[in-house]
């Protein structure tokens, strides 16, 4: 099993959202998140003083998934999430060693 | 029967009393007049909330709650201070630098002879002495004691407040010959200044210019905004103490002279800054406002639009000086109300148009700014007036925060500076969204 995490643009979640269900997946977790990477900041005025806001809002997504759905469940976040300008964010996967369905207690492939 | 010296412009349709070498002794209104004036003095108790809203959401997520409790004591504390001991020193009697105890605790203040006239009138000018205050705690925001502050206010009032109010209607700055309509001078000038004392011996913040400390919920400060515009009718207009004319002038002129500041000040921010912000539109809003307050009574025509416009464009600029010269002015109390103030004062010395408003409603002086025929003896007196007050309430506000922070200490500690006021102040938080 693994994790798929990706930090996206916020308002490309409901793209990222929708292409998840096209290719199956039957579950995600979403968190508000800031943070920064090449992007950087950006800056706001307020009385005609330049702020830097260095932690840009990000929405980050985590989805569990069987081993051979990951390159697909890794191809449908970036094509959905993509806008081609920078700070579209990233997207990596973990190995996930144990997972347990709280209600049932069905472990590993099928608590996914 | 009290003597009532709040403003030299009354209309003469109620007939004043002229007592010889002294000012008007009846507080008579009519049912109309009353009626506005209660209504204003309710418009006025609503400001402070407008402000405390307006500082709040400039203010950081983690001390807005302390932002808006410094706003909220100054109407728990002020209002009972007015009517004990307040209102008597403020008012009563002829001295020209203090009044006396004639109506410590109300006393003498009936509603029989003068259909409650001199109560609604107290009433009124509570809710003046209680926002002054509460307009020096954005300047002192993310970074004060609140039991310091919960002292400074009252002792504030009582030393700083409450004799410059007499001074401007009723004592030595009024019988020179300046003017005041609704407070330039005595709330504005007089609370800006304080500010900049009280900073200067509360010292910056951590970080402060270097770190950002941008507003965190302009809906807020908007919101806060709207609601200090509304109850600014009330501040002007109902300074006539009565439902006529002048009132009527006062209104249009509340109206058009926020209007003109905030355009004024968008217009700089978008050829300066490349954007029409809303913290802009709100900024001029209140510059407008605080500038037309001297003048409201005063002045017509195009005059409030000259003054509005004036005042956005100054205090647009003014707000720059704080970083300029170093002094942690966090919310801008000095560019917006000490300029603004200064700016509406000084220029009644242009814009007043006594005839308008027909000459034996501005007393024995002469009221015509030199735009109207006058001489430069009005410019002059208010030029005075304001350096007393500066002078004076720049002093007695260092002496108030020194000896607060020999005795008690007015700063708190930097741990909480930096986890935020509002939990180690006041055990509250004002989001509990984890995410916030």
């Amino acid at each position: 099993m693994k994790m798929v995490t990706a930090i996206i643009k916020p308002f490309k979640l409901d793209d990222v959202k929708e292409a998840l269900k096209g290719v199956g997946v039957v579950g995600i977790t979403v968190t508000e998140a800031k943070g920064f990477g090449r992007q950087g900041g950006h800056t706001e005025t307020y009385r005609g003083t330049e702020y830097q806001i260095e932690f840009v809002p990000k929405v980050k997504l985590e989805v569990v998934v069987d081993e051979p759905d990951v390159d697909r469940v890794v191809d449908a976040v970036v094509a959905s999430a993509a806008t081609g300008k920078i700070g579209d964010g990233k997207v990596w996967v973990t190995s996930v060693e144990a997972i347990v369905r709280i209600r049932t207690g069905e472990q590993g492939p099928d608590a996914v | 029967m009290i003597r009532k010296h709040f403003l030299r412009t009354l209309p003469s349709s109620h007939g004043p009393i002229r007592v010889p070498g002294k000012r008007r002794v009846t507080t008579h209104m009519e049912n109309g007049d009353l009626a506005w004036v209660l209504i204003s003095a309710a418009l006025v108790c609503f400001m402070t909330p407008g402000l405390a809203f307006f500082y709040g959401g400039l203010d950081r997520s983690r001390n807005v709650l302390n932002m808006l409790m410094m706003n909220f004591w100054c109407l728990l504390v002020v209002p009972v201070l007015w009517v004990v001991v307040g209102y008597s020193l403020a008012q009563s009697g002829d001295g020209a630098f203090i009044g006396n105890l004639d109506n410590l605790f109300l006393d003498g203040i009936g509603i029989m002879e003068d259909n409650g006239g001199a109560i609604a009138t107290v009433a009124f000018l509570g809710m003046f002495a209680a926002i002054t205050p509460a307009l020096i705690s954005g300047a002192v925001a993310d970074r004060m004691r609140f039991s310091a502050w919960a002292l400074f206010a009252p002792l504030w009032v009582l030393l700083v407040f409450v004799p410059v109010f007499k001074w401007v209607y009723g004592g030595w700055l009024f019988d020179r010959g300046s003017v005041d309509f609704a407070g330039g001078t005595a709330i504005h000038v007089n609370a800006g200044i304080a500010a900049l004392a009280a900073v200067s011996v509360l010292g910056k913040r951590k970080g402060w210019p270097g770190e950002g400390h941008p507003p965190h919920s302009m809906p807020l400060a908007m919101i806060g905004t709207g609601i200090l515009w509304f109850g600014w009718f009330g501040f002007n207009a109902g300074s006539a103490l009565a439902a006529n004319g002048q009132a009527a002038q006062a209104f249009m002129n509340t109206f058009l002279a926020a209007a003109a500041a905030g355009l004024a000040w968008c217009l700089v921010e978008r050829v300066r800054d490349g954007k029409f912000t809303n913290l802009g539109a709100a900024s001029g809003i209140v510059a407008g406002l605080v500038a037309i307050t001297p003048a409201a009574g005063f002045v017509s025509g195009m005059g409030p639009l000259a003054i509005g416009a004036a005042a956005g464009v100054a205090c647009s600029f003014a707000v720059g000086l704080k970083t300029r010269f170093g002094y942690d002015d966090a919310l801008d109390v000095v560019g917006v109300h000490f300029v603004g103030g200064l700016v509406g004062s000084v220029l009644i010395g242009f814009f007043a148009n006594a005839a308008f408003f027909g000459e034996e409603g501005f007393g024995e002086k002469s009221l015509d700014g030199l735009l109207y025929g006058g001489s430069a003896e009005l410019l002059l007196e208010q030029v005075v007036a304001n350096l007393a007050t500066i002078v004076y309430s720049g002093l007695v506000t260092l002496v108030i925060m020194v000896v607060l922070k020999a005795v008690m200490g007015v700063r708190v500690s930097e741990e909480i500076e930096s986890t935020g006021l509002d939990l180690a102040e006041h055990a509250e938080t004002a989001y509990h969204d984890t995410n916030a």
